[in-house]
Formats: structure tokens, sequence, C-alpha cells
């Protein structure tokens, strides 16, 4: 576990805000070790460098930031939650990648009156009925890049599609997000297991129904895996592939090469997204750790940014957490992705795009922006939220 | 144990005491140095040493490897996780069972499931031995965990957060974490008494006679099988009983439970603790669970940075233990190289005669 | 379901198998000569998986990656049987699995800090890449014909190794009884050190072939590991030809499995809850299936001795 306390810039922040004398703490949940470490280490560094962007002080306060190895174990991560808590004194809580941990942590995390802001993590669970004060979400609702592609594919005419997704929550809500704006013919809806490695059985089925296309949701290692050999099952060229942005991200590009150029994905964020904030945040995070980075670094980085713009405009009170939560809800920040403002279920609204891979002249694979799918679109529990 | 010479028996009873003095102390001090949080971490620790020491009475006494037994630790801590799910939407468990959070009826209840589940699972189970028997259980663990990750009714991967603690009758009360903590120190010297007794039992005898020479107990006339299934149910229900008190302690129960390598944390908290000793997994389950909460702190203290790759220290820490420190933990309250009970336990093949196993392979 | 994509699903199940096989050989073989149950096994499988993808990268071939990458991660099977395991072989199972957990961890860092967290690239070499018509209408990837050679290739050196040849003799003969042939003269410790690098190459092999078709990122050896323990069981621990017959089976009920559960469910359950309890028995199926083999037959399909 890291502590750094960045104090550059402090003092001259604090003579603007001369009422407190308070030290922002910040617990850095993610996953460091073992499989899905990739995704836990781009969330960290986007969220450093947001923080070094913001002068390493958020809010004006002297800001330390207390990282822990969540070994991608529910369990693990209440007890960092519950350490970072009880020990260290946190006041916000971030980093977590993956929705059951997100879960897990939250009876912890709302028992202490402790903010929660996920850089990724967007369960069903935590958007409807069951959401919270203290959660706060600066990615997305699970469902809607889903829901993107289920739009896109709609608008593109594509009329007999084959689905396939893991047999866990986030895979149902996939294919529900997806089905939702998608209203053509489903010809094979398929869950496979989670940390399935052979996906032969599964390419022979999408052969033999004859799909327009596929649309798959797998991410981290099992995407590796299908892309792979769905390339090699010579599919690619025969039926388009489309899936969320997790299934072509960054992290995954760079592993399955030339198998996923040319295939369109959705997310609310992409590198090339002009606005100045992202160039900025693209060309530094290059700059600082030699890679681009995927769409979880940017929504850590975007984390860093409104922790400090919510707890600024709370005047730098950490103790009134009333008002806190009140003014994370209408924080303004410079976002990465141009527009971003929070629903009353605390989670983003915000335009969706399409995606294409492409190859760079280096060689390296990214992601390009193809046009815009959604426009300030929410999801669709917020109705069921009652805050 | 019974084996041990008297100074090594008496000493052991020093340390006992001791470290149970120190047990009691532990929340008042804590406390008083404005540090609960080492409270609650002493209580998860606790806990995980229940769940070890189950493991021990069949792995240390009966010799019998479970690498399955996170499995009923996750059945208890789902029934707990179940029956909050029906107590919150007012429903019933296969429109039975009308859901709870009363922990007289969850603590037993737990006990109960783990014990009716592990008695089919221990009957086909135990008609092995050796490797087999080790591979068997993990296949049954697996079961049930792919069948949890499949109950979408539970959230299935995402598991159910116990927002509520179970409610006990006064004095109890788990939302306070001193009186949660007395409550695992209770149940943990319980069961450790029970364990004790058990060993010294005839039924204790017989099990160990059925780990040395399994033939030979039989051919003495008894039915080691049906032993070594109540001791296995037994032990099941203990760690089912763990299992509802840990979903209590995090708020949170989840197929990671079930999970094939906390099994082998059970495994690893029982070997370098001392296997078949009455305190070996709980020092066992302290040891791990410490290194686990600190090392990669105290790396970072050291280096900066170095934290996050603290588990390449942690492989060759268990590595040096197993070729080194071959007592375990509870060795060193022995004190002595080469003890008495660790004679009785692992004795050094003879000359002549091909190395002796906890399994024989046929 | 017609008949052509049946005979298409067995030939992915037994193509699953045999790349289980190649992973199982060298488990199984470790287990039958030394009594070690070595669950590093997966670790040498990711180093070979990951030192492939370097030297491909580097060669521009992987056909030249492999030949470099496989000895190497012998030679670490042969650093580490040096180290840490050599000792071992005389320890109980328990101490072996412990401490060889310990090396799970420390390898998975390993690689971690030398290749960063992202997952690899290895793709299959150029004249792999293509797909051939065994089946009419169902072109099969080259390279997973690739693998099905190189496992019956592996399948048959071992068979020939240990059964006809003098080193396979002294090998099996240190296996049955080890004192015996160390009374007899025969300096019985390089020999296992050879039999560990042997295991070690193979699982790198397994590693350089699987590496193409699955993601090359740290935490694949234990994906595959459990698995791969699966099918030494089945087939009866030590037992060569039982890994191939485990395999196999094991590839063929997991394929099967994925494709008949479901579609078996969908007669009488409405889909979407057909696609969940089908799948979720699919993910199962190998379990149930290890169960029943050890329940009638405790010691595999072929046990290794008597």
């Amino acid at each position: 576990m890291r502590s750094i306390i960045l104090a550059a810039g402090t003092a001259v922040l604090m003579a603007a805000q001369p009422a407190s004398a308070q030290e922002l703490k910040i617990g850095m949940i993610t996953t460091l070790s073992g499989g899905g470490s990739g995704l836990g280490i781009d969330v960290r560094d986007g969220f450093m460098l947001g923080l070094e962007h913001v002068g390493g002080a958020m809010g004006g306060l002297e800001t330390e930031v207390i990282e822990g190895d969540d070994e991608r174990s529910p369990e693990v991560a209440v007890q960092l939650a519950d350490r970072m808590i009880e020990r260290d004194g946190v006041q916000i809580v971030t980093g977590i990648v993956w929705s059951n941990l997100a879960l897990a942590i939250m009876p912890t995390l709302a028992r202490s009156e402790v903010l929660f802001v996920s850089p990724n993590a967007g369960p069903s669970a935590l958007a409807g009925e069951g959401c919270s004060p203290y959660f706060f979400n600066v990615a997305y609702q699970n469902d809607n890049n889903h829901e993107a592609m289920g739009q896109h594919v709609q608008d593109a005419g594509y009329e007999r599609l084959f689905l396939l997704a893991p047999n866990y929550p986030a895979g149902q809500d996939s294919l529900t997000g997806f089905k939702r704006y998608y209203t053509g013919e489903v010809v094979g809806e398929v869950y496979t297991q989670l940390g399935q490695l052979d996906y032969a059985a599964e390419l022979a089925q999408i052969r033999a129904a004859e799909p327009d296309a596929v649309f798959f949701f797998l991410p981290g290692g099992m995407g590796i895996n299908f892309i792979k050999q769905y390339e090699q099952a010579g599919l690619k060229d025969e039926i388009p592939l489309f899936g969320p942005a997790f299934s072509f991200s960054q992290d995954i590009l760079g592993a399955v090469g030339e198998a996923a150029v040319g295939v369109y994905n959705t997310a609310q964020w992409s590198p090339d997204l002009d606005n100045p904030a992202n160039l900025r945040f693209v060309e530094d995070f290059m700059d600082r750790y030699g890679r681009i980075p995927s769409l979880y670094a940017s929504q850590a980085y975007d984390a860093a940014l409104l922790i400090d713009a919510g707890v600024r405009a709370a005047g730098g009170n950490l103790d009134d957490t009333e008002a806190l939560i009140a003014a994370f809800e209408t924080a303004q920040f410079d976002t990465v992705r141009g527009s971003f403002r929070f629903n009353t279920n605390h989670f983003p609204i915000q335009n969706f795009y399409l995606r294409e891979v492409v190859q760079l002249e280096d060689g390296t694979l990214t992601n390009r922006l193809a046009g815009t799918v959604f426009t300030d679109h929410t999801d669709a529990y917020a109705q069921d939220c009652s805050m | 144990m019974d084996d041990a010479g008297a100074p090594t028996a008496r000493r052991r009873r020093v340390v006992h005491g001791v470290l149970l003095a120190l047990l009691l102390l532990l929340p008042p001090a804590a406390m008083a140095l404005g540090e609960p949080f080492y409270v609650s971490l002493a209580t998860r620790i606790l806990i995980m040493a229940l769940a070890a020491a189950s493991l021990n009475l069949i792995l240390g006494f009966g010799g019998m490897v479970s690498f399955g037994h996170a499995a009923f630790v996750g059945i208890g801590g789902y029934v707990v996780g179940i029956a909050f799910v029906h107590a919150g939407d007012g429903s019933a468990f296969l429109g039975l069972l009308p859901g709870t959070t009363n922990g007289l009826v969850l603590l037993p209840l737990a006990m109960l499931v783990a014990g009716l589940i592990a008695l089919p699972i221990g009957a086909v189970c135990l008609r092995t031995t050796g490797i087999s028997f080790i591979m068997i259980t993990l296949a049954f663990a697996q079961m049930l965990f792919y069948l949890l990750v499949s109950l979408r009714r539970y959230n299935g991967q995402d598991g159910i957060a116990v927002w509520q603690r179970s409610s006990l009758p006064w004095p109890i009360d788990l939302n306070d974490r001193v009186s949660f903590y007395y409550l695992a120190l209770a149940v943990l010297v319980a069961f450790l008494a029970l364990t004790h007794r058990l060993v010294g039992s005839r039924f204790g005898r017989v099990l160990r006679a059925a780990k040395d020479n399994e033939r030979r107990a039989r051919a003495l006339g008894f039915h080691t099988y049906r032993y070594k299934l109540v001791a296995f149910v037994l032990a099941g229900a203990v760690a089912g009983l763990a299992g509802a008190l840990f979903a209590n302690a995090t708020g949170f129960v989840g197929p990671s439970y079930l999970r094939w390598d906390r099994s082998g944390d059970l495994i690893v908290m029982v070997v370098i603790g001392g296997i078949g000793t009455l305190a070996g997994p709980a020092l066992g389950a302290t040891l791990l669970m410490l290194l686990e909460e600190f090392m990669p702190e105290a790396l970072d203290g050291l280096v900066p940075g170095l934290g996050e790759h603290w588990k390449i220290f942690l492989g060759p820490i268990l590595i040096l233990i197993v070729l080194y420190a071959r007592r375990g933990l509870a060795g060193l309250i022995d004190g002595v190289p080469g003890g008495a009970l660790w004679r009785h336990l692992r004795p050094e093949p003879e000359p002549g005669k091909p190395p002796r196993r906890w399994r024989k392979r046929r | 379901m017609d008949g052509l994509l049946l005979v298409e699903q067995a030939l992915n199940g037994v193509q699953l198998g045999v790349m289980l096989f190649l992973m199982a050989a060298g488990l199984t073989l470790i287990f039958g000569i030394m009594d070690m149950i070595n669950l590093a096994h997966g670790s040498f499988y990711m180093v070979g998986a990951f030192l492939t993808a370097t030297f491909t990268g580097l060669f521009d071939s992987f056909v030249l990656g492999l030949i470099v990458a496989v000895p190497l991660a012998a030679a670490v099977g042969v650093v580490v049987e040096l180290v840490a395991l050599r000792t071992l072989y005389r320890r109980d199972h328990l101490d072996q699995v412990l401490a060889t957990f310990g090396l799970i961890l420390f390898f998975n860092e390993l690689v971690k800090i030398i290749w960063g967290p992202v997952p690899l690239r290895l793709t299959p070499p150029e004249f792999l890449s293509g797909q051939v018509e065994l089946i009419p209408g169902a072109p099969y990837p080259a390279f997973r014909l690739a693998v099905i050679v190189v496992g019956i290739a592996v399948a048959l050196f071992l068979w020939v190794l240990i059964g006809r040849t003098r080193l396979g003799m002294r090998i099996r003969a240190g296996a049955s009884n080890r004192e015996m042939v160390t009374a007899l003269g025969v300096d019985i410790a390089p020999i296992f050190t050879a039999v560990f690098a042997l295991g070690a190459g193979l699982a790198g092999l397994a590693g350089a072939m699987a590496g193409p078709i699955l993601a090359v990122e740290v935490g694949m050896g234990e994906q595959i590991l459990i698995l791969t323990f699966v099918v030494i069981v089945i087939g009866g621990l030590g037992s060569i030809k039982g890994a191939f017959v485990g395999a196999v089976l094991v590839g063929l009920v997991d394929t099967f499995g994925r494709v008949l559960l479901p579609a078996a469910f969908k007669l009488f359950l409405d889909p979407s809850t057909a696609d969940g309890v089908g799948s979720s028995l699919a993910s199962m199926s190998i379990y149930i299936l290890m169960a029943a083999v050890l329940a009638f037959r405790p010691r595999g399909l072929f046990p290794a001795y008597g």
C-alpha cells in the first residue's frame, strides 16, 4: 500500500480557503495483482494523473491516496474498505473495477457514511431501487454501452443477430440492455461459462445459425480468447462482430492484434474525442506511462476530477456528508468526455459514441470515433430510484 | 496429543493460557489505543481460525485432506444471505421458508444445512482416499460453486450484500464490534475444547487409528467409514457456522466464498499452523491473515511502490515455511526440535522402508 | 441439430481434449515418476506462453519462437527443481501442494513485473492461420489441427521414451523402487531433475501451443490447472494413457455439455431459463464426470500402478 502526499500547491490553495485545515484521504481499492490487474493498474494510473492535474490537492485539501490490492476478491475488498475507513480514516473510496466487488463493499461504506466514487462498476442493482446516496458512478450504468450497440446494430439494418455473453449478472444485463434497443430477430442467444477458454463449440453454432452479425460481451481474457478464435475460424470476414467497448478496450487490442481491426464498438469516450481536457489527458498519460490510456483510465481520471470539483464545491468541508453529497451531485468539472452530469440516481447522463478499431502507422491498435449513437443518454433504472 | 511428554503438555497449557488471556484483553486494549479496526480484524481472524480448526478435525486428526472445505463455509454464509434476501422482500425460500435475520435461528440453521450437505458429499467422497479424496472433494466444491453462480434469484456471481447483521439476544450484539469479537472468541474456544475432548475420546482414537493404518483399524473391528463420516459432517457443520459468522462480519456473501483457492487458503492455514495440533490452525490463520493485511504496507514502507508486488515475497515465505518449519507454528510452542508430538504425527521414514504418507497409494 | 454439426462438435471436443492432454502429460509424468503434486505446472505453462510470445515477436517467426521458448521453460523448471523442489519429493503431498502454491504466487508476480500486466499478443504463424475444410461447409482452423498433431506426437514420444528406451527403464525403476535403484549404484537425482525438466518443457510446449488460441496473460496457468487435474485424476494419476483418454473425455463432455444441455432444457423450459440452467449444468458437467468416475473407480480409469 502506497501513501502519497502531494503537497505541491497546497499552501497557495489553503490560503484561498482558510476555513479548512482538513486532510482529504482517498482509499484506492483496485486489482493490482493476478488476473485483471491490467484494468486495476490503468484505473490507478488514470486517477493519479488526475490528482496531479488538479495540483495534487483535491478541492484545495492536502490529499493522500491510500492504495490497496483487492486481488479481484469481494471479501478482500470489504476488508480493505473496513481498514481504510476504520484505521486510516478515508472519507472517499474509489478504484473498484468489478461490479460484484462494488456490491460487496456497499454495506460497509454506507454504514460508515463514506462516499464511493466508482470509476467503472455500475451494476443495475445500485441504479434502481437499490440506489444509495453514498454511491456515485462516473463511468456508465452497466447496460449503457450494450444499449448503444443495440441501437447502432438496429440503425445499421442488421436483422438476424447471434448474442453471446457470460453466464453472470453483468452478462445478463448486457443482453437485456442490447435487446432494449435492438428489436430484430435473435437467431441464437448463448450464455458461456465465466472464464471459459475454448469457444469452438459456440463458433460452430454461430456458423450454423447463419446470422447477419454477432454481438458479444466477453470482458478481459475471455474476450481475447473469443476474438482470436473467431478470426482463426475464418468467421471475421463472413459475419461482422459487434461489442461494447469492453470487448475492444485498449488493454485487449494489443493482445488480439489485427483480428480486431475494423470492428465497431460503443463507448462514452474515445482517445481521439476532441476536447481540450481529453487532449491533455491522453497526451500526458502517454508521456507518463508510455501507453495509450484505456476507457478505464479515462473514467478514473474523471473520478479524480469529480472528487476535486465536489470537495471544492463543498468548501473543503468533509464533515458534513449530506452537503458533500449535494456538492458532488452538481459538481462541474472538465470531463474528458465533453459533457457529463449526474442523473437522480448518481449515474451519468452522457453521450455514447461508435468507435472503430484502427491500426496506427507504428502498428499499435486503438479506437477512433465513428459516430454518435446516443446524446444525453440515461439509464433504464433511474426512475425506480428514490433518493 | 496424549502422547506428548508431561513437560511439553505443561508448557503447552501455559502457552495456551497466556494466549487466551491476551485474546481476552485485546478489545479493551485496542479500544483504549483508539484503534477499533484491530478488533474487527481480530474477529475475522477468529472466524477463519474456526473454519481452519474445523478442517483440522478431519485433516489433522482424520488424515482426510479435503480440498473443498470452503464450500461448507460458503453454504453457511449463503444461509445468512438467502434468509436476508427473503426477509427483505417478504418472500419465502422455495415458497416455504420465510426469511429472517434472527441469529438464534440462522446460526444453528447454517450448521444444520452445511452438515446436511456434507453428509451425502462425505458419504461419496469417503469411498476414496489419498489424491482421489482431494480431487473428489474439490469436484463437489466446484459443483456447488457453479450452482451458486447460476442462481439468478440470489444474484449469481455478484453474491448477496447482507445489509443487516443477524440479531442475537442480549448481551450479544453483532453490530457492536467488541461484542462480536467475544462471540467469535467464545465459539472458537468452545470448538477447540470440543476437539480436545473428541480427540482424546474413543471416537478420536478410532479416527487417528484409521489415519495411521486404516486396514488395521478395520481389522480390529471398527467401522472406520462411519467414524470418518461423522467427523466429516461435524467439520462441515462447524465450517458452516464460520461462514454464517463471516457473512455477518463482512456484510457480504458470494460464490467467491467457495472458490478453490479459498479451500487452499484453509489448508495453508492448517499446515503452517501445525497439522493435528489444537492451536495450530488458529495460529496459521492469524499468520496468513496478518501477512495479507500488513505485508503490502510494510513493503511500501521499505521501498515505495514495492507493496504492489507483495505476492512475490509471500510465495517464497510459504515455501520456506514448508521447507524449514516443518512442525508449523504450533511446533514453536513445544520448543524442542523433534518433540514427541511431532514424532507421533510425522514419523521420519525408517531406513529401507518407503516414506510413509498420509495417504496410501493402493 | 444435424449430423454434420455433431461431427464438427465432436472434433472440437477432441481438439480441446488434446490441448488439455498437452498440459496434463507433464503433470501426470511428474506425479507418476516422482510422486509429486506440482501446482506450479500452470506457471511453467504461463512462462512457456510468455516466452513464445516474446521470441515470436523478436524473430518474427512462431516456430523459431517456440523452439527457443520451450527449452527455456524447461530450464526454468530445472532451476526451480534444484532450488526448491527436490527436497520435497520425499515429503507428503500436502507439503508439495503448499510449496508449489507458493511458487504460483511468485511466478505470477514475476511475470507481471517482467512483462507488465497487459496481455501479450501471440498469433498463429502465417502458414497455419487459414482453415482446412475437413467437413463440408465447416472450415476448421489449421492451427487447431496442428495442436492435435503436436498432442499426438507428444503422446507417442512419451510412450516410446518411457516404454522403449534405456532411460525410460531407469525412470520406471526409480519410480517403483527408489532405494533399490540407488543401492544398485544408479544416481537417481539427475534422472529426477531430467524428468522434471521434461515435465516443465511439456508445460511450456502446452503454453506455446495454447498461446495463439488463448489469452497470454498473468494467471492463465490457474485457469487451466484445475481442468488439468480433473483430466489426470479421471485418467488415473501417473498414467500417460489415462491422461490422454481422460483429456479427450473431458474435452468431449465439456463441449457437448455446452452445446446440448441448453438445447435439451429448451424442450421443456422457456428459452432464457433454459439457457441459464443449461449453461450452469454445463459448467458442472466435468466435475460431475470426475465425481462419478472416482465414486466407482477411486483410482481413475487407468491406474498407473497395479
